[in-house]
């Protein structure tokens, strides 16, 4: 090693100019961002690089996932018996619904056979278990641990034990991104469990939905059940979505603005289900070009899909 | 003496840092920032902090092309819009070289005080990107990982220059 120890720095190349390199990194950054945001074509950069870092990703783990353990090595004996307790309890409760659930199943068919109806989807589905909330602070969104290796594709639903939490909206070939129900960008079709009445649910952030463009004296009351009407060929029908919270009916505007809570966990972490895609619906029936632009609005509802 | 090493001011001379350990404090960054807080407000941004310190002590080295890789790597892994953090990045790391000749002359706690806008004008960026794109107000709480990254300024410039205050070839009469 020599004395000096290194060669001098490089005081007279020093690149491009530092107000020429921040105008072409911006230029790129927010070519990006428009693209991403505007087209949505970057997920292939976006796969290509999930999966390379998807060692770091476990390495990141190591640390909760030991904290995890270490709680569970502590957690007291009782407790455990006490859980086990309320699910079997909770069980036998259910049991009773459960067994009857094969004869209704057979009955249902049996009579839509004969008033000649299509026969609904018998639904399956791939148990997961949801990693962690994504740290997009912008966006209410979970990881899962299943993904395109397990035959996970985007658009599926996904449901916990009380109802639906949300969408797969981003497939890894490890792990998806679920979009909550409470994300802003989420919407989803619903229909009111008492007397059917059509809607579209949003979301709203900070935990709550919003269930958009009902007129101001639509038939709707607090504490009403949400499900969800499988129009959107997604969603399988009937899937318990929302409770109706609060409904503000001023008759200034055209609709009324009503504020709903989810039945199912969608902030919590667990277990849940993704349930397997719906066969295609019929193609819908061609429209005049006239009755197209004025019915633009309500054909319009389709979930938007990312 | 010892709590000032990490300025001009200093009399002490540090050895050349290593590129290799350079890298390796960004990978570490990047694993740091893995790790799934959920939504818990006040987490640093570990990757902005080290990418800020780098710029500063070695600008020759770590500019702008870096933030915007370390950017794009922290888009995919936030699960957020391609393009935010690295447009942040990029604006953080033109601020922080262009700040790198003066910075360095103040002692470690003002130091501090000069990197929290920086973090903080980030953040705003960010927030501006996303909102215009149509996303929701992340809350006020969200601006305080700026804060908690710019109050970690003291104990990770010592951590990241210990490679540095240690001496070429060990001698106890000439202590450098």
């Amino acid at each position: 090693m020599s004395v000096v120890g290194h060669s001098p720095p490089p005081f007279f190349k020093r690149g491009p100019a530092p107000l020429a390199q921040l105008f072409f990194f911006l230029t790129l950054s927010i070519s990006l961002l428009v693209i991403d945001l505007r087209f949505q074509t970057l997920e292939w950069a976006r796969l290509a690089v999930a999966t390379v870092a998807w060692p770091l990703q476990r390495a990141a783990f190591l640390p909760i996932d030991a904290a995890g353990g270490i709680g569970d090595y502590f957690s007291r004996l009782s407790s455990v018996q006490n859980e086990n307790e309320i699910l079997r309890s909770r069980q036998l409760a259910s049991a009773n619904l459960l067994l009857r659930q094969d004869h209704l199943e057979q009955e249902n068919k049996r009579l839509r056979a004969l008033l000649e109806m299509r026969e609904r989807q018998p639904v399956d589905g791939r148990i997961a278990d949801v990693l962690y909330a994504a740290r997009d602070p912008f966006a209410r969104r979970v990881i899962i641990d299943k993904g395109s290796q397990q035959g996970i594709v985007a658009g599926q639903a996904v449901v916990d034990e009380l109802g639906v939490i949300g969408q797969v909206v981003r497939v890894f070939p490890l792990t998806s991104e679920v979009s909550l129900l409470t994300d802003k960008e989420q919407v989803i079709p619903v229909q009111v469990q008492r007397n059917g009445l059509r809607a579209v649910l949003a979301g709203a952030g900070a935990g709550t939905m919003e269930l958009r463009f009902l007129a101001a004296n639509a038939e709707v009351k607090e504490g009403d059940i949400l499900v969800t009407s499988g129009l959107d060929g997604v969603y399988l029908p009937g899937l318990p979505v929302a409770r109706i919270g609060k409904i503000d009916r001023d008759n200034s505007y055209a609709f009324a603005r009503i504020t709903c809570e989810p039945i199912a966990g969608v902030e919590r972490h667990g277990l849940v289900l993704v349930l397997g895609s719906r066969t295609a619906l019929p193609p819908r029936p061609e429209e005049l070009a006239g009755a197209s632009q004025k019915s633009g609005k309500t054909t319009r509802v389709v979930k938007r899909r990312r | 003496m010892a709590n000032t090493q990490a300025t001009h001011a200093s009399r002490r001379i540090l050895l050349p840092v290593r590129n290799g350990f350079i890298v390796f404090t960004f990978l570490a960054a990047m694993v740091a920032n893995l790790i799934p807080f959920g939504r818990l407000p006040g987490i640093p941004d570990w990757v902005a902090l080290t990418l800020a310190f780098w710029c500063i002590h070695q600008p020759l080295k770590v500019g702008m092309a870096t933030a915007f890789v370390l950017g794009l790597a922290m888009d995919v892994a936030d699960a957020s819009v391609m393009g935010q953090h690295s447009l942040a990045y990029v604006l953080l790391a033109y601020a922080a070289t262009g700040l790198s000749r003066r910075i360095l002359w103040f002692p470690l706690s003002q130091q501090a005080l000069h990197i929290w806008p920086l973090f903080f004008a980030m953040q705003l960026v960010m927030m501006i990107a996303r909102m215009i794109g149509g996303a929701d107000f992340p809350g006020i709480l969200w601006f305080l990982s700026s804060m908690s990254s710019a109050l970690l300024w003291h104990p990770v410039t010592y951590l990241l220059l210990t490679p540095q205050f240690q001496s070429a070839d060990k001698d106890v009469h000439r202590p450098i």
